[in-house]
Parts: C-alpha cells; structure tokens; sequence
C-alpha cells in the first residue's frame, strides 16, 4: 500500500474537484444556504405570509337570520368582518375564494336562546385554507362570546353564581424541558437534511471522477500510469469522501448558526409548535456526536457512490444510476420521521435509518451508547463492504471499458 | 524492447457471445526501431496495444516490455512506458505543468528530477508560453505537445502510440510524426499503430499487417514489397487481408 500514491491522486482530485462549479455548488454551496433558508428564511416567510392573511378582513355570508335580527345587527357591526349578501352557491364562492366563510343561523335561533333552548349553529369553511380559517375562527369566537353571555343571562335571571357554568379549570402541564420539545419537532428533520447533504455532497464527484473519466478520455490516461488501480480508487475515494463529509460539516455548522440567529429573529412572533421547535439548542456535544455518527455513513455513501457511478460511461448515464438510489436512501430517512419510530437494536443495523434515529435522539439530548456503538460499527462494516465492491470493480476491464 | 507472444484476448459481448479481439499475436521491436502495427478499424491493433502497456490483461500469451513481464510486472512495465493515443485525453481542469507534474509524480520523480525534466521538455516543446493555462483551453496542436510532454517525463525507453494522428490537422499530425522520429533517434523502443499508409511508409521501419486479431503478415517495407510483389503499400494490405 503506497499512501504517498493515494495522497498524489487524492491531492490532483481535490484541486481538479475544487475548480468544477458543480461540485462546489453541491460541496459548499448548497449546504451553507440550505439551512439558514430552512430555519429562518422559512419562519420568515411564513411569519409574513400569516400576517399578510391576517390583516384580510374576511368576507363571510349569513344564511338564514331573519327571525334573529340583533344576532344579525351585531354581526355586521363587527369591523373584523365583512358580510356580504346571502347566496344559494355560498359553498361554490367559499371553494373559489371569493368568500372566505360562511354562517347559518337556524330558525328560532334567538328566541330558543331567550328560552334556553338548544340550537345548532353551522359554520362553512375551507378546510386547510389560511384565510377562509381565519374567517370561521372569528364567527366561532362571536358565537362562543354570544353563547357565553347567553349563560350568565340565565344563571343570574335565576341568581346563580357564574362559576356554575365553569365549575373546573382542565391544564395540561408540560414536563419536558423546552429543549426536547424542539427536538421532537425538529429532530426527525435536522439529520433528514444533513443524510440528504451528505448524499448530494458526494453525488457530482463520484460521478465526475468515474464516469466523467470516462467520458472525457482520461481513464485511459490514467491507466498508463504506474499507479496502481487500488491506489487510484482510494485516492479518488478520499475526495469523494471529503466532499461529502465536508458538506456534511457546512451543514452541521450552518444549521447551529442558523438557529441561533432564527432564535433571536423568530421568537416572539411565533406560537405554539414553532416556538417550542425554537427553543432547540444544539450543543457542541450533540454536533461532534451527529458527527461521529454521520462519519461511516459518508465512508459508505462515498463508496456506494463511486462503485455505482464507475459502471455508467457517461455523466448522463451516472444520473440515472444514482437517481432511483436516492430514493432508496431517502426512504428509511423518511421513516425515522415518522411518529412512533424509536430506536432499538434491530433498527440500528439498518444503514440510513439508524444514524436518521440516533442523530434525532442525540438532538434532543438523549445518549445511548452502547446503540451509538452498534450504528457506528455496523455503519463501518457497510463502508468497508462498499470500499472493497468499488476497489474490486476498478479491477475490471469489462467496467472500466465498457462500450 | 518489446516481445510480444502469442497474445490473445477474448471479450465477452452480450449479444456476440465471447469475442476474439486479439488472436494469437506474437512480434518484437529492438530499440532505435520503429514498429507499425497497420490494420483497418476493428483489426485488434488498441487492444495488443492496450495490453502490452497492461491497460488491459491477455487471456493468454504473454509479452516482455523493457524485460518485464506484461503479466506478472505490470506496474515495472508502466514505469517504462509512455502511452499516447488519441483517447488519453487531458485533465481540463489542470494546467499544462498540473498535468504533466501529476503524471511525473505518479511515475515516481522526486520533486527536483521533475522540475528539471519538466523545464527541459517544455523548453524543447516550446509549451513555457501556455505551462498555466488549463488544458482545456488549449488549442489541438498545444494539448498534444501536453499529452507529449505527459508520455515524456518519466523518460520512457518504451513509447506506444496507439493512432496518434487520428483527427489531427496536418500541423498537429507533423508534430507527432516528428515527435516519433525523435524518440528512435533517442534509442527508445517505438510501437506504433495506424490505418494510415502514407504514416507507415514514412516512419516505420518494421511492418505488422493486421486483421480479424491475427498478424497476417510481417517484415520490413521492402521485404513485404518483394514477398507479395507489389509496390503500393494499399495494393499490398489489401492483397494481406483479403488473401
């Protein structure tokens, strides 16, 4: 083994990789944007996009009404709302956004009110549209407000105290610390992104130093060379793997810049899920083990990647190779978002999924690292695996001159 | 010196079955000689050519390269060898000392014996113009005298060209011509293949006629014209193959 080989072809691969615009584009590029655009270019926009929504005064119909005038009157008083004349086709205008909701008094509405009587009162809206949500929400807080008022009405025409309406408070109080609150959240989505980075990162190299040999005519020229053939695919390996780890990196890095910048933007005009997803710390700990964890997996990617590539004859050829792995790859990344998929030890021998799980864990704070062990060994016995298939396959004539 | 003996190399095709591109070939070229492996396309001459540098291995038969074994010493005989043909492209990417700098580290040249190499031949080339700019933007004529300078710098005693002038213009192709000449004069072993006759009438001093993958015929210009009795170098191959 002559590393002084490896090290010239690693060297010539890095300089030749560091000046295709593809490569950097896929290397630094896209995992120093990727993230701040994830973090706080999306919570801008959607920040703006809610507050562009909000300040529609939504258009809403009344259907029916005309036995209850002052619920009527006291509708179109609202300022927040704008009523517009009833018509038959109120579910068609809903549909096509002419109106955002629409309301159906019953009759006898207000005298069953006054008498105590039960009534239902239907709201029309589009469901998972923005505005038309926001126009139902202020209908429902007029109704609730109205129907709130109606009570005390009866309980003090009765002399009742209030209470009798609210006689307990139900609180759901959260234990967990804010942290994994986020992580929860956020943490099935973060080492999603950083696989995917790590994927992307090594695509364009193995393709171009393989494939795109081939194609340009230097394979032959390479091959003349007294370097032998191991030495030459672990040097072109090194360069894809620093490729994909440094992407890799850019994006951990990135990703801990763009929280902590998002944080600060963000917090306060968020609510709820968002702000608790916020409240996410990604501790310098939690960085080194994602990337210690993510490591084998680069070796692997890297590997699987050149091998793969080495038997198209074209760039072209390569994309449709890697094209349907990706899909491949990303489904058991997928997987570790879905709820309820914990990690155990049968999981953390699946290559993807298990450093998809242990990286979500590891997120939220939670170490278990006698599982950390058995992904990071069973992670290196796949890479080792893919390093010998692609060392053994630029043995062979019939790959590297395939016509 | 260059012993080729009985070489023979099969591939296998999915639709063909198993193919005999290389059949049983055997030939030897001494230093300060010129040998011309002259064949239509399809004929065999990349494939011997590709496994005396051991781009590719024989199925069976061997040949000696420099006194190595093309089988067993694989990497000796590269070390020996400068390879050129018009599919040993350049890296675009580098610039003209990158390449050539690559190349000579490869073969194994301390830093200071590829200076000084590199230096001499992109004096002797008069590359000292273009020596950082990248290869691909380097015209046809400037990118071989890089792919010379590549085959040159670990001063090789074994040159093979496989169709050097293949798409050249008339310049580039004098080039190359000369650059053949120059390596017999240097006493260097030369192997060269070509469909072109008017190169093998110039420059080779010995002549293998091949086809189908089998030598059919061999010796110098004058003993082949006295054996098959004709003059015209494209009268004889044609008579060669077709006998």
């Amino acid at each position: 083994m002559s590393l002084r080989n490896i090290g010239i072809v690693y060297r010539k691969e890095l300089i030749d990789s560091l000046r295709d615009r593809r490569t950097l584009i896929s290397m630094i590029v896209v995992p120093l944007l990727i993230m701040p655009l994830l973090t706080i270019g999306m919570g801008v926009l959607s920040i703006a996009l809610v507050g562009v929504a909000r300040k529609e005064v939504p258009q809403v119909m009344i259907l029916g009404g005309e036995d209850s005038p002052h619920v009527v009157a006291d509708l179109k008083l609202l300022k927040d709302l704008q009523i517009v004349p009833a018509k038959p086709d109120f579910a068609d205008e809903i549909s096509n956004k002419q109106i955002r909701a629409a309301v159906e008094i019953p009759r006898g509405f207000e005298a069953n009110l006054a008498a105590g009587e039960s009534s239902t009162v239907n709201i029309y809206m589009y469901e998972g549209e923005l505005k038309s949500g926001f126009g139902a929400d202020r209908l429902q807080r007029f109704f609730r407000e109205l129907r709130d008022r109606s009570i005390r009405e009866h309980l003090q025409a009765r002399h009742l105290p209030d209470s009798l309406a609210h006689p307990f408070d139900i609180l759901e109080k959260n234990v967990a610390p804010p942290e994994k609150v986020g992580g929860a959240i956020l943490g099935g989505v973060v080492p999603y992104f950083l696989i995917l980075l790590c994927l992307t990162g090594a695509m364009y190299p193995a393709m171009d130093l393989t494939a795109g040999e081939k194609e340009r005519g230097t394979i032959e020229t390479i091959l003349c060379s007294p370097v032998s053939r191991t030495h030459l695919v672990l040097g072109k390996f090194l360069m894809v793997l620093t490729a994909s780890i440094a992407t890799a990196t850019l994006a951990i890095t990135s990703m801990a810049i763009s929280f902590g910048a998002g944080k600060k933007m963000l917090l306060g005009a968020t609510h709820g899920a968002a702000e608790a997803a916020m409240q996410i710390t990604i501790t310098g700990k939690a960085m080194a083990s994602i990337f210690f964890v993510v490591l084998p997996l680069a070796v692997f990617f890297s590997a699987a990647l050149l091998a793969l590539s080495l038997f198209a004859k074209s760039f072209k050829e390569a994309q449709s190779y890697i094209s349907p792995l990706m899909i491949v790859v990303f489904m058991p990344a997928v997987a570790a978002l879905l709820p309820g998929v914990e990690l155990n030890s049968a999981l953390a021998l699946i290559p993807v999924l298990n450093t998809s799980l242990v990286s979500k864990e590891i997120i939220t704070g939670t170490y278990h690292w006698n599982l950390i062990a058995l992904i990071f060994l069973s992670s290196s016995a796949y890479a080792g695996i893919a390093i010998a298939i692609a060392v053994k396959l630029f043995q062979r004539e019939d790959v590297l001159f395939r016509s | 010196m260059i012993e080729a003996l009985h070489l023979v190399k099969r591939f296998r095709d999915r639709k063909r079955g198993t193919v005999c591109a290389v059949n049983d070939v055997s030939f030897s070229c001494r230093p300060g000689e010129i040998y011309g492996l002259l064949g239509a396309n399809g004929a065999g001459k990349t494939t011997t050519l590709r496994m005396l540098a051991t781009i590719l291995a024989p199925s069976e038969g061997t040949a000696t390269v420099a006194g190595f074994d093309v089988v067993k010493d694989a990497q000796k005989v590269r070390s020996q060898v400068g390879f050129l043909s018009t599919a040993t492209a350049l890296y675009g990417r580098l610039s003209a000392q990158e390449m050539v700098e690559y190349f000579g580290r490869l073969y194994g040249l301390d830093e200071s014996t590829l200076h000084r190499r590199i230096d001499e031949i992109f004096a002797r080339l008069e590359m000292n113009d273009f020596r950082d700019r990248r290869c691909d933007k380097l015209s046809t004529g400037m990118k071989q005298k890089v792919s010379i300078a590549r085959t040159l710098v670990h001063d090789p005693s074994v040159m093979i060209f496989d169709e050097p002038t293949l798409g050249l213009d008339v310049m580039a192709a004098r080039t190359i011509a000369g650059f053949i000449r120059e390596c017999r004069d240097n006493g260097k072993t030369v192997v060269f293949s070509t469909h072109v006759m008017s190169e093998v009438e110039k420059l080779c001093d010995h002549i293998g006629i091949i086809h189908g993958g089998k030598l059919l015929a061999e010796g110098t210009l004058l003993e082949l014209r006295a054996r098959f009795g004709i003059h015209d170098l494209e009268d004889l191959f044609v008579k060669v193959v077709e006998s």
